[in-house]
C-alpha cells in the first residue's frame, strides 16, 4: 500500500531552502507562495525578512533618482506616461546641469549612498551621453561623491564602455515584466533585446539593476515566471514597482495593485532573490499607504528610493527616513558600499 | 503647493473646468502622487520638471508654478 503524499508546506520548504541554505524558490514554489491565503501573509514576511536578514543584513539602500530627460520616448511601453505614443499629459523637458547637481546634492544629503540619473529614450544619443558625463563631472566638482547610477534605455558595447569610463557604478534596466507578457506590454522592442544590455552591462563590470512592474494584467503564474527569470540573472538589484494607473496611457484604467496581494509579491519575490537588493520603487504609496511602506520593510525589502519618482511623487524623503529610524534599521553608508 | 495668482478655472490634473463633473479621484492624486500637468488658469498643458524634493511646471502663457518643498 501506498501513503497518499503527504502535503509539503511552501513555507516550510522555503525556512530550509531559502533561509538555512540561501537558494532561491523555484518557479512552481513561487507561485505557490502567490497563492497563500492571507491569514498566512504575516508569516510570509516574517520569513522574508528572516531571508533578509540572514543573506543581505539589516541594512538598508536608500537611492534618489532623478529625470534628465522628461517625456517623448518613441517607445511603446503600455504603462508609462513618458511615451510619445500616447495622448499622456506629461511633456517634454530636459534637466540642465545645475538642475541635476541640485537634485544629487538634495538625495545626498537625506543619507543615500545612490543618485540614478535616468532619461525617457530606446537608447541614449551622443547629446545624452555628453550631458551625462557633463553632469557627473558637475557632481564631483560639487563635492559630492554618491554612487552615480544611470538609467538610459538600451546600450551599445561603445556606449557601455562609455558609462564605465565615467564612472558609473550600477545601471538600470528593466525587464518590466515576464517574458511571456512582455510582448503584450511593448511592442516597439523585445525582451530579449532588453535581456543583451543587461548582459553587456554584467561583463562590463557594472553592477546590474532591473526589476519591473507588478499589476499590468500578467497572471500569478506569469509574475512567479518573472521573479525566476530575474534570479536567472542575478542582479545586484530588483527595483519593485506597483502600476501607477497614468492618464491617457492604455493601462489608465488598471486597477491599483491591493496592499495584500502586494505583500505577497514582495514576500516571494524575496524568497527567489535572497542575495538581492530588493528595492521598493514607483507605486508603493498608491498601494500600500504608510503602514504597508512599514509591512514591506519588514517583509524582506532592503532598499527604497526616497523623494519623488521621475513624473510622480513620492512622499517626503523625511517621512520614509523616519521610518527607518523607527524600525531600527540602519541606512547603508558610503563607505561601506565601495 | 502654489497656485499662481490667477483664477483656478481648470482641473491641474485632468485639465477639464473644476465647476464641471467630479474631480474627487483627481484631487486624490494632485499633490499627492501627480504634480499639477495643467495650467489652471488656461488649462495648457504645462513642461513639468519632477525632482528628488519637489517639482516646477511651467505654462507657456502664465509662468512657472512650483511646490512648496
Ligand atoms: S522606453 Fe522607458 S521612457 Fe520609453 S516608453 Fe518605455 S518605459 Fe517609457
Ligand atoms: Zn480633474
Ligand atoms: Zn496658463
Amino acid at each position: 500500500m501506498t501513503a497518499a503524499p503527504e502535503q509539503v508546506d511552501v513555507l516550510g520548504v522555503a525556512r530550509e531552502q531559502v533561509l538555512e541554505q540561501g537558494v532561491g524558490l523555484s518557479e512552481e514554489q513561487v507561485l505557490e507562495v502567490l497563492r497563500l491565503p492571507d491569514e498566512r501573509i504575516p508569516e510570509l514576511l516574517e520569513l522574508a525578512h528572516a531571508v533578509r536578514m540572514r543573506w543581505c543584513g539589516p541594512e538598508v539602500e536608500v537611492e534618489g533618482i532623478v529625470s534628465l530627460k522628461t517625456g517623448g520616448c518613441p517607445e511603446d511601453c503600455h504603462f508609462c506616461s513618458q511615451s510619445g505614443q500616447f495622448p499622456s499629459p506629461v511633456r517634454s523637458a530636459w534637466l540642465d546641469i545645475p538642475g541635476l547637481v541640485k537634485a544629487a546634492r538634495q538625495t545626498a544629503a537625506t543619507g543615500a549612498t545612490e543618485f540614478c540619473i535616468v532619461a525617457a529614450v530606446r537608447g541614449p544619443d551622443k547629446r545624452l551621453l555628453s550631458q551625462v558625463r557633463d553632469g557627473i563631472k558637475a557632481i564631483r566638482e560639487d563635492g559630492n561623491d554618491i554612487q552615480i547610477a544611470c538609467s538610459l534605455g538600451m546600450l551599445t558595447q561603445e556606449q557601455v564602455d562609455e558609462l564605465v569610463e565615467m564612472g558609473v557604478h550600477r545601471y538600470n534596466h528593466n525587464l518590466e515584466t515576464a517574458r511571456s507578457h512582455f510582448p503584450n506590454v511593448v511592442t516597439t522592442h523585445s525582451w530579449e533585446e532588453r535581456w543583451d544590455t543587461l548582459k553587456m552591462i554584467r561583463a562590463a563590470g557594472m553592477e546590474v539593476c532591473c526589476g519591473g512592474i507588478i499589476g499590468m494584467g500578467e497572471t500569478l503564474e506569469q509574475r512567479a515566471e518573472f521573479a525566476v527569470q530575474l534570479a536567472e540573472l542575478e542582479p545586484d538589484e530588483v527595483p519593485l514597482n506597483f502600476l501607477i494607473p497614468n492618464p491617457g496611457t492604455p493601462y489608465e484604467n488598471y486597477p491599483v495593485v491591493e496592499g495584500p496581494e502586494a505583500l505577497r509579491t514582495v514576500g516571494a519575490f524575496r524568497l527567489a532573490l535572497p542575495r538581492t537588493i530588493l528595492r521598493f520603487a514607483g507605486g508603493r504609496e498608491l498601494t500600500f499607504g504608510d503602514l504597508g511602506a512599514k509591512q514591506g520593510m519588514l517583509g524582506g525589502v532592503n532598499a527604497i528610493i526616497v523623494g519623488n519618482y521621475l513624473t510622480n511623487l513620492g512622499r517626503p524623503a523625511q517621512q520614509d527616513l523616519d521610518m527607518l529610524t523607527e524600525l531600527s534599521m540602519p541606512i547603508k553608508e558610503l563607505s561601506k558600499t565601495l | 503647493m502654489t497656485t499662481g495668482l490667477g483664477a483656478v478655472t481648470y482641473c491641474g490634473f485632468c485639465g477639464k473646468e473644476r465647476a464641471e463633473g467630479d474631480h474627487t479621484a483627481c484631487a486624490s492624486r494632485l499633490g499627492v502622487i501627480d504634480p499639477p500637468r495643467f495650467c489652471a488658469q488656461c488649462a495648457r498643458r504645462m513642461v513639468v520638471q519632477v525632482t528628488p524634493a519637489g517639482w516646477t511646471a511651467t505654462c507657456s502663457r502664465h509662468g512657472e508654478i512650483a511646490s512648496a518643498r
